[in-house]
């Protein structure tokens, strides 16, 4: 077995350190090592975005980075987004808009939404779903998704 | 995922070292997007993945309108196409950063991983033919420098010798009146390979009604993304009509050497390749006119 790296990083604000196996993605570490289970496996290779995280501000599979490589970096999950008694504005408009079903995809659609909305407080519907292209759903379709990213925009 | 060790290498030196003394057994990690997936698949087998992201000279994203553009290996494609001045100067090429995945791998592939994997459909290599992108290569032997359209041998095959790596990918300033595309033709609107995929780069006269010349690369046609020499050179110095581009766009197909694939026939590719060349000549003269 490979040597462990000893990772330190900041996770929804706070530092956090780990021990992980080189080949272990982020999305293992998340959800086995530091069980933060909101980012979901769905295909394990780039095309789903259930993984969805935000990695120093920018949007990444996380089942497509290595544990090791967030050393120093900092990473936003579904985790960081509500408050303790109040939702993220971009979940309450999901509940709203019912823009999910069995839920898997909705941590990572969400995520995806938040990044866009940080960069782009206004998008248009195209923007919207030229972004969100990378994020699959297999139950709710699209159009209440859509919708509730740009309701979210327009709430915030 | 098979187990490996994982190295941040700091300087070009380290990691060419490490390629040199591991041989086969390493990989240089980029944004890993093919890489990744093709560990976990067991694809490749690998002991060592050597990350170079830390790695100054392969973040640099510098571009001067007179000396041109350095591309790091290891810039991910957003940081291309959120920069105005690169947009403007190679659009063609940012044509291609959007098209790759969705935002989420755009957050992390880069156009120095693209052309390094050597897919003879990745996006980002025919556009960087059309503009005459040079690779900056480190090895144990000292540097060197290639020409694009040679770096690719073979599907996942490149010019790099044992122990070396690209550095950067160097592009020259945009000339006076010149301009660049780069589309593809899938079945979906996003997230899909290309079925054949086709770049241009052109410069016209002063008038805007003759191409002084031109460069057409196409990929998904043959084992290595191909530049359409004789195609190009049929513009130099033409009028733009639309039986000089109908002239290149069928000197382009003819050597095109598709396959059939679920993706596609050869017949249809050969097809395509035509409609592709012609539109993305035809979108680099438009966007010359546009910049007026
Ligand atoms: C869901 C999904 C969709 C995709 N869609 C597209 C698409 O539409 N079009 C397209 O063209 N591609 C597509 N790709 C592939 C694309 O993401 C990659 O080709 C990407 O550009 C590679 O860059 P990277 O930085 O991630 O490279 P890595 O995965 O890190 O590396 C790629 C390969 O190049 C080698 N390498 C990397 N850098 C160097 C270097 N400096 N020197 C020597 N060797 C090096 C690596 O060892 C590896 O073998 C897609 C991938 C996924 C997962
Ligand atoms: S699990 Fe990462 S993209 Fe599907
Ligand atoms: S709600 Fe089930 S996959 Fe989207």
């Amino acid at each position: 077995m490979a040597r462990k790296s000893h990772v330190q990083t900041t996770i929804n604000g706070e530092t956090v350190e780990f021990l992980c196996e080189p080949r272990q993605s982020l999305l293992e570490v998340l959800r086995d090592e530091l069980h933060l289970t909101g980012a979901k496996e769905g295909c394990n290779n780039g095309n789903c975005g259930a993984c969805s995280v935000i990695l120093d501000g920018r949007l990444v599979n996380s089942c497509l980075v290595l544990g090791a490589e967030i050393d120093g970096k900092s990473v936003e999950t579904i985790e960081g987004l509500a408050e303790p008694d109040k939702l993220h504005p971009i979940q309450d408009a999901f509940l709203e808009n019912a823009a999910l079903q069995c839920g898997i995809c909705t941590p990572g659609f969400i995520m995806s939404a938040k990044a866009l909305l940080d960069k782009n407080p206004n998008p248009t519907e195209h923007e919207v779903r030229y972004w969100l292209a990378g994020n699959l759903c297999r139950c709710t379709g699209y159009d209440k998704i859509v919708r509730a990213v740009l309701d979210a925009a327009a709430a915030t | 995922m098979q187990a490996f060790e994982y190295i941040d290498a700091k300087t070009v030196s380290e990691a060419v070292a490490l390629l040199d003394d591991k041989g086969e057994k390493a990989r240089i990690l980029a944004g890993g997007t093919d890489l990744i997936v093709q560990a976990r698949e067991g694809r490749r087998t690998l002991d060592w993945m050597i990350d170079i992201k830390s790695i100054p000279e392969v973040n640099v994203l510098d571009f001067d309108s007179e000396t041109g553009l350095t591309l790091g290996a290891a810039v991910p494609c957003y940081r291309i196409y959120d920069d105005e001045a690169i947009c403007n100067a190679y659009p063609g090429l940012v044509d291609a950063t959007k098209i790759i995945g969705g935002t989420a791998i755009q957050g992390r592939a880069g156009v120095g991983g693209n052309l390094c994997n050597a897919s003879p459909a990745a996006d980002c290599i025919p556009p960087l033919i059309a503009l005459n992108a040079t690779c900056a290569i480190a090895g144990p032997n000292g540097e060197r420098e290639i020409p694009v359209e040679e770096f690719c041998t073979g599907p996942g095959q490149t010019a790099l010798a044992k122990g070396e790596m690209l550095v950067s990918l160097k592009l020259l300033a945009p000339q006076q009146n010149s301009s660049s595309y780069y589309l593809r033709f899938i079945p979906r609107n996003e997230m899909d390979i290309a079925v054949v995929g086709a770049g241009a780069s052109v410069i016209l006269d002063d008038d805007k009604q003759r191409i002084v010349s031109a460069r057409i690369a196409l990929g998904a046609v043959a084992p290595t993304p191909l530049f359409a020499e004789e195609a190009s050179e049929l513009l130099s110095d033409r009028e733009i009509t639309d039986d000089a581009i109908g002239e290149a766009a069928q000197a382009a197909q003819a050597i095109a050497r598709p396959i059939s694939d679920m993706r596609g026939t050869a017949e249809q590719r050969t097809h395509l390749v035509g409609v592709l060349t012609r539109r993305a000549l035809n979108g680099a003269i438009q966007r010359v006119k546009d910049t007026g």
